[in-house]
């Protein structure tokens, strides 16, 4: 793959004694949605900050469209749409004076579609922003993030705190830009549904570590959940190869296996093991244990 | 065209797209010739990936439910008969298997259950305009 949107290598970052970022290297291709998966305080926004170029690599490199964000911010931010997580706007402006304002850094800036958005957010641009409820407040910071129509749209948990309504909205914008050729989002998020319904890929970041990275599809077939029935009885779990955690008790035992299909059949006849159930795991269920064992 | 999508499972979501529309096709609720809704729209309305979407349906295609026509659009396939048959046997076979499983564990016998389903079957009439065998 070699039309990479974002290109980190091997980045890490310390605040004082806090390892905020460890040895990460994250590939983002053009086209697609990148979930960022992480537990509050794993380091999403630490690593999104250094794609905006908020923060400087301290080891490792940061390259978004091959460029280095911190030296070529022009470059790199004129393309780029970013809704914070705090979502802050200057109280004391109206809506439209904040969307004037914002207009003047993007020579893209697209009125008609900004417009748009307005009518279709049912935004009153009169309206002082301090007096928009949190919810309105995320659909100017949306409206903001791409009325300039970006190569590459970055949510950092875009839909926590927020009602259904404006989620959807919210979601339904990650749509849109990704049914246009080309356009790349990268969206962190802690609601996992909301990540296996929209990404292509998914990263999985742990106390500042990556501990998983890889297409959605190739993540959902490589964990099962599997109960085995073996001959004798147990008390331990009989080691399973590939099996990443254990339950149960006498003849049927319930593992997570990270693996493929055929492997699994393998171990369980090694074993002497009927597979008397399967399900497949979901996005949470893999997290979850994923986050256990690092 | 109704879809649910569940994504909190671990059945991803272009299979439960895949499976849903097959069986749309198989119950006849979408005919040969019907149109589907455009990848865009269908993303939108489920809130999922429109790569997703594009996958089942480029998947379907391969399986000969639906066909992709030049500049029109995605449509169900006009010679889906047989398969819509195979799949429906498939559908079928899925049901009677949960079916035999479930009656096992509760203690019934296979012959108790053929009974039972002679019997519900003169109580309701087949649904479908050709319901004859």
């Amino acid at each position: 793959m070699n039309d990479l949107v974002i290109d980190i290598k091997n980045l890490s970052r310390r605040f004082g004694d806090k390892q905020a970022l460890q040895d990460v290297t994250l590939r983002v291709p053009r086209g697609g949605v990148f979930g960022l998966i992480g537990s509050n305080g794993a380091g999403k926004t630490t690593l999104i900050k250094h794609v905006l170029g908020s923060h400087y690599a301290q080891s490792g490199s940061v390259s978004v469209f091959g460029f280095d964000p911190v030296a070529d911010p022009v470059e790199v931010l004129g393309r780029i749409g970013y809704m914070s997580e705090d979502r802050e706007v200057p109280g004391w402006m109206r809506v439209q004076e904040v969307i004037d304002f914002t207009r003047a850094f993007y020579p893209g800036w697209d009125s008609g579609y900004a417009s748009e958005l307005l009518e279709l957010f049912e935004l009153d641009p009169k309206q002082k922003t301090r007096s928009l409820s949190r919810g309105q407040t995320a659909r100017v910071c949306l409206l903001l993030a791409l009325a300039h129509r970006p190569e590459l749209l970055v949510l950092d948990e875009p839909s926590s705190g927020l009602d259904p309504v404006i989620r959807r909205d919210i979601l339904t914008a990650i749509v849109r830009t990704t049914a246009d050729e080309g356009r790349t989002v990268l969206f962190s998020s802690h609601l996992l549904d909301e990540v296996q319904r929209l990404a292509d890929r998914v990263a999985i970041l742990n106390c500042g570590r990556i501990i998983l990275s890889d297409e959605l599809d190739t993540v959902l077939d490589s964990f099962h959940r599997v109960t085995l029935r073996f001959d004798g009885s147990s008390d331990l779990a009989p080691s399973l190869v590939g099996a990443i955690e254990s339950k149960g008790h006498g003849h049927e035992w319930t593992y997570v296996y990270r693996g493929d299909r055929e492997q699994l059949i393998r171990a369980a006849k090694s074993l002497n093991a009927q597979i008397v159930h399967e399900v497949p795991l979901s996005l949470d269920d893999i997290f979850v244990c994923n986050v256990q064992r690092s | 065209m109704q879809i649910h999508i569940q994504a909190q499972g671990g059945v991803p979501i272009y299979l439960q797209v895949m499976q849903q529309i097959k069986y749309l096709v198989a119950s006849g609720r979408l005919q040969p010739g019907d149109e589907l809704p455009s990848i865009r729209t269908l993303a939108e309305q489920l809130i999922v990936n429109p790569n997703t979407i594009a996958r089942a349906y480029r998947e379907l295609e391969t399986a000969g439910v639906v066909e992709k026509r030049r500049t029109a659009g995605t449509f169900v396939a006009e010679a889906g008969s047989p398969l819509a048959r195979k799949e429906r046997l498939k559908l079928l076979k899925q049901r009677v298997d949960q079916l035999l499983v479930e009656a096992f564990q509760m203690g019934f016998g296979l012959d108790e259950v053929l009974k039972f389903v002679e019997q519900s079957e003169l109580n309701s009439q087949p649904p479908g305009k050709d319901s004859k065998p």
